[in-house]
């Protein structure tokens, strides 16, 4: 007893001691999360400033070139620049700046992509979620998420060297780098943001829905399709977005696979480019302050402005299931 | 499925006494279950008359939500559970391998403690088993609106929801969930309705309307009950079992058995004097 005393006394004044200290950090601490929180809205705000003052050029036709002193350089025709499937930057005679057929380049990879991850992703959710029990599950969950580690000129490095050959000798076509190598490559790329995205929603589902599908009679696969399904449509609908959005954004493995060349697409079999890829690769070559170079930043804009538009519906939706779930 | 086994009869149990003017709707022979190693229903022997309305009362834990959730094998769900002995349904034992589980469950409904509608309409909510089996196919539009129709009147909702049928079911009042959630048995035509405390999560204006909606049911379904609540037991029920550690310790006429039970720990219990 006696020993124990002192003890807790200076137990208790170390406490205090701490205690202190806490309080004079506080405001140090919340300062620095806010400052977190703060720095990860103002860096994209200037990263979306710096990309669109880098292509306002290219619009205005006024171009700055120091000492406050403006310069007129050419306009861009906007109309040319959204309509013409001509992108010949670099013409001597007269380039042409028309993204037309690059953004039929990535909509038609992407789409292609969420043909294939879709299925699969939604497949691979209800199975992790549903089906699968205990080990193997959690192998199949990490497996998935490494997935996901693989840097993405890895997989451009799949499409070109596997994929490549193996459509050439399936399809006997003469080059295999296209849409169809560009969508089953990138639909594995987004395949792991669409299971895991979707196995959450899947798994706050609560369980009593999924008994009283099954009291009524349902087996599993009515189960999934009829209670699951509408239950969790919200958090699938953002896991799709999200993994459109991957599909968009993406550079490297299109750059590798889709054969990287201004076509019009009218089969799975045809090479295109990708307005990622093309920005990629040509911004290195592009005189600053050229058109050129003005132009490919517009490109980013637009790409922002579709990222944008993607994450914030997904956003959206997320927030939707959030609402219901206080219901 | 594979986790359930049957034995069948190589025990003999006494016989049990039917008084032959009453029709048995659910009868189990030496029903034991395990959830892994442990035992939670221990031979357990009842009669359940048909087209009354039968209470299981007893302290928390006592198996009652498990010998419930036996009558439409829906306890097959987790993967530890493992039974023995016999539950016959309609002179059906429903463990035997020629027994579609979906048919059971069609004709052996469940409500649950905790109002489960499912997150679509109040229309496709009626509608829902239907659905599932085959007789919905041939069905025209206006037949399913009748169906709807009938059972929300047989619960009483048809009036309070008959305008805003596409709405959200999640959007009643859990009082209304819990009616929804026992129209939505009837299109079915079950034979057997099993409750879990279905009132517990209502209040007092609820569990009355509630109540009175089971009582209407009698006759019609054999209702099965489970209930903490010994004045809704005593109101509603028309038989009751009384449950301890797994075990059937009483079972008789409702107002028998609260005049006068014929066991100590029956008497304990609905004096409140247990758990
Ligand atoms: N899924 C399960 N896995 C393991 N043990 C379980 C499971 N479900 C119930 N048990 C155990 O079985 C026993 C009986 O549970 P049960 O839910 O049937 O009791 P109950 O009488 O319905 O209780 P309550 O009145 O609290 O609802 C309890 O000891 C419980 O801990
Ligand atoms: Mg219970």
């Amino acid at each position: 007893m006696s020993e124990t005393t002192p003890t807790v006394d200076s137990d208790f004044s170390l406490r205090r001691g701490i205690q202190k200290v806490v309080d004079f950090m506080e405001p140090a601490i919340v300062g620095l999360i806010y400052l977190c929180g703060w720095s990860a809205i103002i860096f994209v705000m200037a990263i979306f400033f710096f990309v669109f003052k880098e292509s306002l050029p290219a619009i205005t036709g006024i171009e700055e070139i120091g000492g406050g002193v403006d310069a007129e350089v050419e306009k861009l025709d906007l109309v040319e620049f959204t309509t013409s499937p001509k992108w010949i930057p670099e013409s001597a005679k007269k380039p042409t700046f028309g993204i037309l057929a690059l953004m039929l380049g990535t909509l038609s990879v992407t789409v292609l992509s969420m043909v294939i991850a879709v299925p699969l992703g939604l497949g691979a959710a209800v199975y992790v979620s549903e089906f699968a029990k205990g080990k193997s599950r959690e192998i199949l969950k990490v497996l998935i998420e490494l997935l996901a580690a693989i840097p993405s000129v890895v997989w451009g490095f799949i499409g070109l060297v596997v994929m490549n050959p193996m459509i050439v000798d399936v399809t006997g076509e003469p080059v295999g780098l296209n849409i169809l190598n560009a969508g089953i490559v990138l639909a594995l790329m987004s395949v792991p943001i669409i299971v895991s995205v979707s196995e959450d929603a899947l798994r706050a589902v609560p369980d009593s829905f999924r008994e009283a599908g099954i009291a009524l009679g349902a087996n599993r696969w009515e189960m999934v399709y009829k209670v699951l399904f509408p239950a969790a449509k919200n958090g699938l609908l953002a896991a799709v977005l999200l993994g459109i959005g991957r599909g968009i954004g993406e550079t490297m493995a299109v750059l590798m696979c889709t054969g990287h060349s201004v076509n019009m697409p009218t089969s799975i079999f045809d090479p295109v480019r990708t307005l990622t890829a093309t920005i990629a690769a040509e911004l290195g070559e592009a005189v600053r302050g050229d058109m050129h170079y003005h132009t490919l930043f517009l490109i980013g804009v637009v790409l922002f402005v579709f990222a944008f538009v993607i994450n914030l519906t997904a956003d959206l939706i997320v927030k939707g299931i959030k609402v219901q779930g206080n219901e | 499925m594979s986790t359930i086994a049957t034995e069948s009869s190589t025990t003999q149990y006494p016989p049990v006494e039917i008084s032959l003017a009453d029709e048995l709707s659910i009868q189990t022979r030496g029903l034991n279950l395990w959830y892994g190693d442990f035992q939670a229903l221990m031979d357990v022997s009842v009669n359940i008359k048909k087209g009354i309305i039968t209470g299981l009362i007893g302290p928390s834990g006592c198996g009652k939500t498990t010998l419930l959730r036996c009558f439409n094998r829906i306890n097959e769900r987790y993967g530890n559970v493992r039974t023995t002995g016999d539950i016959e349904i309609l002179d059906k034992n429903i463990y035997d391998s020629d027994v579609s589980v979906r048919q059971l469950r069609r004709s052996v409904g469940m409500v649950f403690q905790r109002p489960n509608p499912l997150p679509i309409s109040i229309f496709d909510n009626v509608l829902f088993g239907m659905g599932l089996h085959d007789a919905h196919k041939s069905l025209s539009r206006s037949e399913r609106a009748d169906v709807v129709e009938m059972a929300l009147r047989e619960v009483d909702l048809w009036n309070t929801v008959k305008d805003r049928l596409k709405a959200r079911a999640t959007t009643l009042t859990l009082e209304q969930q819990q009616k929804l959630c026992i129209a939505r048995l009837l299109p079915l035509k079950p034979d057997i309705i099993l409750m879990d405390e279905p009132c517990s999560a209502l209040d007092a204006e609820g569990i009355e309307k509630v109540e009175n909606l089971i009582e209407s049911l009698r006759d019609e379904y054999t209702v099965v009950i489970v209930t903490h609540n010994m004045a809704q037991a005593r109101r509603a029920t028309d038989e009751c079992i009384f449950m301890l550690l797994g075990e059937i310790i009483e079972h008789s006429k409702t107002s028998e058995m609260f005049l006068n039970p014929q066991h100590e720990k029956t008497e304990m219990y609905i004096q409140g004097r247990y758990g």
